[in-house]
């Protein structure tokens, strides 16, 4: 029994599989959801999504976003997302840099400036703290088993 | 027939107008693979969006979940989004697009307001004496979210506020380079297409009773979700009619160049004649004198 997990973010296909559960970073917390779910339209938070399947965990970052989850089918429409396998560190710590020396120079005048300086910026802390808990050896509470 | 020297003006003309098209196609062609790459990029996202969105209007209840999903007994306005090009030059494109709304809308029994979206098609509406409340045009290349969720928020706010009652979308899908076509798409609220959904709905989740949990609470995901995937819509209808805008003036340039060329090769075949006629001329001429001055 596996339910279809689809994570799309805006500018491609993430991932798209048939697997045993999906972890979602749910507005009011984590949420595992496994094949036969009632429906659920939830708000993502920034966080980790992962997948798993036959006791292989893929792990995936997620800036945000909504998700549908319907009995076969968990629809993941991510702000932006990514694998943490192919994430680039060094581009990843480049950008929390910058946006970093961006914010240290004072507000910007424009709210929505400022708004996507500190999202970029929790963007880039979130892919480094992913890539720093499961980039290569996969911990996690389902690994083990 | 005309004199050697205007035939090899008109040849020059001829060729110049067929270099500028072909560096036009040239254009077109690499604006149109961009174009396509944005158009696939965002179509998957675009897609489950919409999906998602229908999801929603099919609960049972619907009208009850959110402003923006009510069904209004009485129409008495509607509004149509246009999205054409800026520019012309692109074979029919623009046209078939207006020609399209007029054909589908022009036979309503109630007022019609119009958005154009693009220069051409708010100077063609305007021309046919539509209602256009508003314009937006220049669009940037490529454009981003940002740069078109003000037509989006424009369209729900018109809806909200009941000055419209339901809102269409009237853009060029693209298929592929040789095929773009004009489709139209209800907006808002949102349309069921045929029953079938209610029942898939129903059928996954054992029951009417079992509809949609949501967290944080449905105001507020809704309040989110709705207006925006809705603008998404019209972001995903402007990069499709980009696309369709480029392959369509890069096929109308194509043909302008083939037709240039055959148009300059009979054209060189008549100029030959001519030249041919006038050096034949010339020497029965000298030959003739020739002739004359011997016979002496």
């Amino acid at each position: 029994m596996t339910i279809r997990c689809e994570i799309v973010s805006q500018d491609r296909t993430v991932f798209t599989g048939d697997v045993d559960i999906v972890v979602l970073p749910g507005a009011a917390g984590e949420m595992g959801i496994l094949p036969k779910h009632s429906p659920v339209l939830t708000a993502l938070k920034f966080g980790i999504i992962k997948v798993r399947k036959d006791g292989k965990e893929e792990v995936f970052t997620v800036a945000g976003g909504v998700a549908e989850v319907q009995p076969d089918i968990v629809t993941v429409l991510a702000d932006a997302a990514e694998n943490v396998k192919e994430i680039d560190i060094a581009r990843a710590d480049a950008a929390r840099v910058r946006a970093e020396e961006a914010l240290a120079k004072g507000l910007p005048a424009d709210n929505d400036a400022y708004l996507a300086m500190e999202a970029a910026l929790r963007k880039s802390n979130l892919r480094l703290e992913a890539v720093r808990r499961y980039g290569k050896t996969p911990r996690s509470p389902y690994s083990e088993q | 027939m005309a004199s050697a020297r205007e035939m090899r003006l008109r040849i020059k003309s001829v060729k110049n107008i067929s270099q500028v098209t072909r560096a036009l196609e040239t254009v077109s062609a690499s604006k149109v693979r961009k174009a396509i790459n944005a158009v696939m990029a965002t179509r998957s996202y675009a897609t489950k969006a919409w999906q998602v969105l229908r999801h929603v209007a099919g609960q049972p209840g619907r009208s009850s979940l959110h402003p923006l999903l009510v069904q209004r007994d009485i129409v008495n306005n509607s509004l149509v989004l246009v999205v054409t090009g800026d520019r012309g030059l692109a074979g029919a494109y623009n046209s078939n697009v207006v020609r399209f709304t007029s054909q589908r809308f022009d036979s309503n029994t109630v007022p019609v307001k119009y958005i154009a979206v693009g220069r051409k098609g708010r100077d063609l509406l305007i021309r046919r004496g539509k209602k256009v409340i508003a314009d937006f045009s220049n669009l940037p290349a490529a454009p981003s979210f940002s740069d078109v969720s003000a037509i989006g928020r424009l369209a729900v706010d018109e809806f909200k506020a009941g000055k419209v009652d339901e809102v269409y979308l009237v853009f060029t899908s693209f298929v592929n380079m040789g095929r773009q076509v004009t489709t139209v798409k209800k907006l808002l609220p949102l349309e069921l297409e045929g029953e079938g959904l209610v029942k898939d709905f129903n059928h996954a989740s054992n029951g009417p009773a079992a509809a949609y949990e949501y967290e944080p609470d449905m105001r507020v995901i809704l309040d989110e979700i709705i207006p925006r995937f809705t603008a998404l819509q019209v972001y995903q209808a402007v990069l499709e009619s980009q696309a369709s805008e480029h392959a369509a003036r890069m096929i109308a340039m194509r043909n302008a160049t083939d037709n240039a060329k055959e148009l300059v090769g009979a054209l060189q075949l008549a100029y030959n004649k001519v030249r041919q006629q006038g050096i034949t001329n010339d020497i029965l001429d000298i030959v003739g004198g020739a002739e004359a001055l011997a016979a002496k």
